[in-house]
């Protein structure tokens, strides 16, 4: 008989919870928390190199969160965002890598991101096949997709495509770069790739029959095959659908910003992305803001590091997910 | 003798603009058993949670043996000689009888010696007391209901509860196990415990209460002696009105044959005979009931037919629409046959809590052509949806239709599952699973009434109910079922002419069934 809160008082509290005791912290760091605030709005959107920072991070972040706020429609905690998006990368860099150097810009690009794509899928796709035809808890499995695919990805760098002397992959070919938003920016234009993921998720998701389907499976998988639903199916296709956008991360890391591939090029990626989903109550266009606000928390923690330990970023984030659960729960 | 075991006077009780209790004031005497009887969502639940603790009152006053207290935890009010016996039970399925009944007990020390044996002798002499017959060391997921039932109420016992509150007891038991719970509910308040029993089915109030208090809309509207009353006058005083409670049941004219079940067999993982060489035909425009205590296959029956058997279930026999095999299919495309499936189990398997009413209403009928639109869904043709069974079947929402499934009551969520499921295009066979469990008299006569319409409209129903009044009521013919198989099947004459004296008739299908 309650009335339900409004969506936006959850995240609102979590956030104040959280900054407040950043505050304490910062006070307790020995600095003036609002001469720290100033200093990271000027650090972020104060300055262009700042403001590209901030949406290079956030353009990631928005993608592995939907990475993990699909298959949460359908019930399955995808924990193995970090895994498919080091799977994306890798073969994202590799395919661009070995591309023939005349591959014309807009074919090379399309092959190098559906290349990220698929292979973030694929990963996601086995874990939901395990699920389905075994009975695997997808918690557990991903989670060992992880341990393989890093195992993987690190023996093939350093054992067959590093360059010689060096840690990281070849160059990709220049017709597969994503190009800057703005001249020295880390900001590129798969900021639009993953803008356009939120908002397919979206549809697909809440405007479509498939997407009623999924949702039914999700909430009450017994009733669902009782309504002729397919529950097996959208377990995979909503794993297929978090994996490749997991993958799809490449596209902003690999192709706009690093353009080769390295060991811990995307570590804690698919991690931060499972705090952005639940901030985000595994709603797709609510993901953009709460990758945003995260994207903004990781560089503005970074860029004073030098007053305050960037760690206590690292807690504030923490605090505002376990807030956010705690107040769910009511 | 007229000791006063609990008094209510002024209590209230709102959650945000609902008001679940309004001024309820009542008395009930030592020594009696006192149901507290009304529709869903009248307040009968909201009421027994304040009785036992669980709910604060947000104004009023209670008092155990006319001693004034608050109680602000079922501690406290176990502690004041009060147990309650929920509808679904509190028991631990992987530990005994014996275990269950000790668990949590105040006089059981953490550390102090464990006496077994002498706790074995005193809840055995409980329950022989009380015509209880149990096994104090069979484990609880081996025991039937009823048996789970006897469990929690000698949990009380031990416990010496004098104000027992009983939630529904029924609603779970067959009708002999029911015989056997009031057996020993009549010896419990002979022996000067009083019993207070939460419940909408009338003829068990008569039956076994000595007074009877109405409820309706949080508001106790009267209190009654039960021998000074009658079914239809409690039935009025629920509902607020004049109530059929034999829905008119025109003449049945069956015509060809639509469904065909020969020699159905099926047995599941551990060798258990589910369904034994079961054969019947439903006509069109017939009601087939089917008779029967609680897991003697009915189920096993709906969920084949519905293309849900379990897993390693081994199946024989044939089952055929209108020449077409049914056994095999898959749910969609058994609906795209035509037909429809009201489950027994509404919760787990009819609807989706979270999701709003619209999308209820779609649940299963989604993939009909009418109601799309490219990838997506025609909204005019769901809001038209939203507005028929919202009319039709006087769907109370109370304004909002974005609201939760799970936020009405149980009378309104099986409008909403018959309005869907009797709403199918072209229905040509209709399976009913227990259509009217845990709904309120009004909704009953409301759903009988569309059953029977759908019969005239030529649909093959099969009807699987443990309530006896309802196959009575509805069906055409009734087949018996025991153990798997259709052990005796009444005539349409025969159950014409039981129909006729309904009391008489329960006894001869009772016959049949055990």
């Amino acid at each position: 008989m309650h009335k339900p809160l409004p969506r936006i008082v959850t995240p609102a509290a979590a956030i104040t919870v959280g900054l407040l005791l950043s505050t304490l912290l910062i006070i307790a760091a020995g600095r003036d928390p609002l001469a720290m605030y100033a200093k990271i709005a000027s650090m972020t959107f104060g300055s262009s190199y700042g403001t590209g920072q901030v949406i290079f991070r956030t353009t990631t972040l928005v993608l592995a969160g939907l990475a993990v706020a699909i298959p949460f429609r359908a019930k399955l905690f995808n924990i193995g965002g970090e895994g498919q998006v080091l799977a994306g990368a890798f073969t994202a860099a590799v395919t661009a890598a070995f591309l023939p150097s005349w591959t014309p810009a807009p074919a090379a690009v399309t092959i190098a991101v559906l290349a990220g794509a698929l292979a973030g899928s694929a990963m996601a796709l086995s874990a939901g096949l395990l699920k389905v035809r075994y009975g695997v808890n997808e918690v557990i499995s991903t989670i060992m997709l992880n341990f393989i695919i890093q195992g993987f990805s690190s023996y093939m760098l350093t054992n067959h495509l590093a360059l010689p002397s060096t840690a990281h992959t070849p160059d990709i070919v220049d017709t597969a770069i994503i190009p800057a938003l703005w001249k020295h920016s880390p900001a590129n234009y798969s900021v639009l790739i993953a803008a356009g993921a939120a908002i397919a998720g979206y549809i697909l998701l809440f405007r479509t029959r498939f997407g009623y389907e999924m949702r039914a499976s999700g909430l009450n998988p017994q009733a669902a095959a009782h309504a002729g639903i397919d529950t097996g199916l959208h377990t995979l296709t909503a794993m297929a659908a978090g994996g490749a956008a997991a993958g799809l991360v490449a596209a902003n890391i690999v192709l706009g910003y690093r353009h080769c591939f390295e060991s811990g090029l995307t570590a804690g990626i698919g991690f931060t992305g499972i705090a952005v989903a639940l901030l985000s109550k595994a709603h797709p266009l609510w993901v953009l803001p709460s990758a945003l606000l995260f994207g903004a928390m990781e560089y503005g923690g970074l860029s004073i590091n030098a007053y305050v330990p960037k760690e206590i970023f690292m807690m504030m984030q923490a605090v505002i997910i376990i807030m956010v659960l705690v107040m769910q729960k009511k | 003798m007229s000791i006063t075991a609990l008094e209510l006077s002024g209590i209230t009780k709102r959650f945000g603009s609902f008001t679940a209790n309004n001024d309820v004031s009542l008395t009930v005497r030592k020594g009696t058993i006192h149901a507290i009887a009304g529709e869903n969502g009248a307040g009968k639940s909201t009421l027994s949670n304040i009785i036992y603790g669980l709910v604060q009152p947000d104004a009023g006053t209670l008092s155990i043996d006319n001693k004034p207290c608050r109680l602000t935890s079922p501690r406290e009010a176990i502690k004041a000689g009060i147990g309650m016996v929920h509808q679904h039970f509190m028991l631990s399925g992987n530990l005994s009888v014996l275990e269950n009944i000790l668990l949590g007990d105040e006089r059981q020390g953490l550390l102090s010696p464990f006496r077994r044996s002498r706790a074995r002798e005193v809840i055995a002499g409980i329950a022989e007391r009380h015509g209880m017959p149990l096994d104090p060391d069979a484990m609880i997921e081996n025991l039937s209901v009823g048996e789970e039932q006897r469990v929690e109420i000698l949990k009380l016992l031990y416990r010496n509860a004098q104000l027992l509150l009983l939630d529904e007891p029924t609603a779970v038991l067959a009708p002999s196990e029911t015989r056997k719970l009031f057996t020993a509910l009549r010896s419990l308040r002979d022996e000067g415990r009083t019993i207070i029993l939460i419940t909408h089915k009338l003829d068990e109030v008569l039956n076994i209460a000595d007074n009877v208090s109405i409820m309706r809309k949080g508001k106790l509207i009267a209190t009654l002696s039960c021998d000074k009353t009658s079914k239809e006058e409690l039935a009025r005083l629920m509902v607020g009105r004049d109530v059929v409670l034999q829905a008119d049941n025109p003449p049945h004219t069956p015509g060809a044959p639509r469904l065909e079940l020969r020699n159905l067999s099926m047995q599941t993982g551990n060798k258990r005979q589910r369904l034994e060489k079961l054969s019947l035909t439903i006509r069109t425009g017939e009601i087939y009931g089917i008779a029967g205590v609680e897991g003697n296959g009915q189920s096993e029956l709906l969920q084949l037919l519905w293309g849900m058997p379990p897993a390693d279930a081994h199946i024989t026999g044939s089952a055929q629409l209108e020449g077409k095999e049914l056994l095999g299919l898959q749910p969609r495309d058994i609906a795209g046959l035509g037909v429809s499936n009201v489950p027994e189990d509404r919760h787990r398997h009819a609807a989706i809590g979270q999701f709003s009413i619209e999308n209820n209403m779609l649940l299963g009928r989604h993939r009909e052509k009418a109601f799309a639109r490219g990838s997506g869904f025609n909204r005019k043709a769901r809001e038209q949806l939203l507005h028929d069974i919202t009319t039709h079947y006087d769907l109370r929402t109370g304004g909002s239709t974005n609201q939760a499934f799970l936020s009405l009551s149980g009378g309104n969520q099986q409008k909403i599952i018959a309005g869907r499921e009797l709403g199918r295009p072209d229905l040509r066979l209709l399976l009913l699973g227990q259509p009217t469990r845990g709904v309120d008299i009004g909704a009953i006569e409301l759903i009988h009434n569309k059953i029977l319409e759908a019969r005239q409209a030529g649909v093959a129903i099969l009807l699987v109910s443990t309530e006896l009044e309802e196959i009575i009521t509805l069906s055409t013919r009734i087949g018996c079922i025991y153990k798997g198989s259709i052990r005796h099947e009444f005539s349409p004459e025969e159950v014409q002419e039981g129909r006729m004296a309904p009391a008489k008739f329960s006894e001869s299908i009772g016959m049949h069934i055990t």
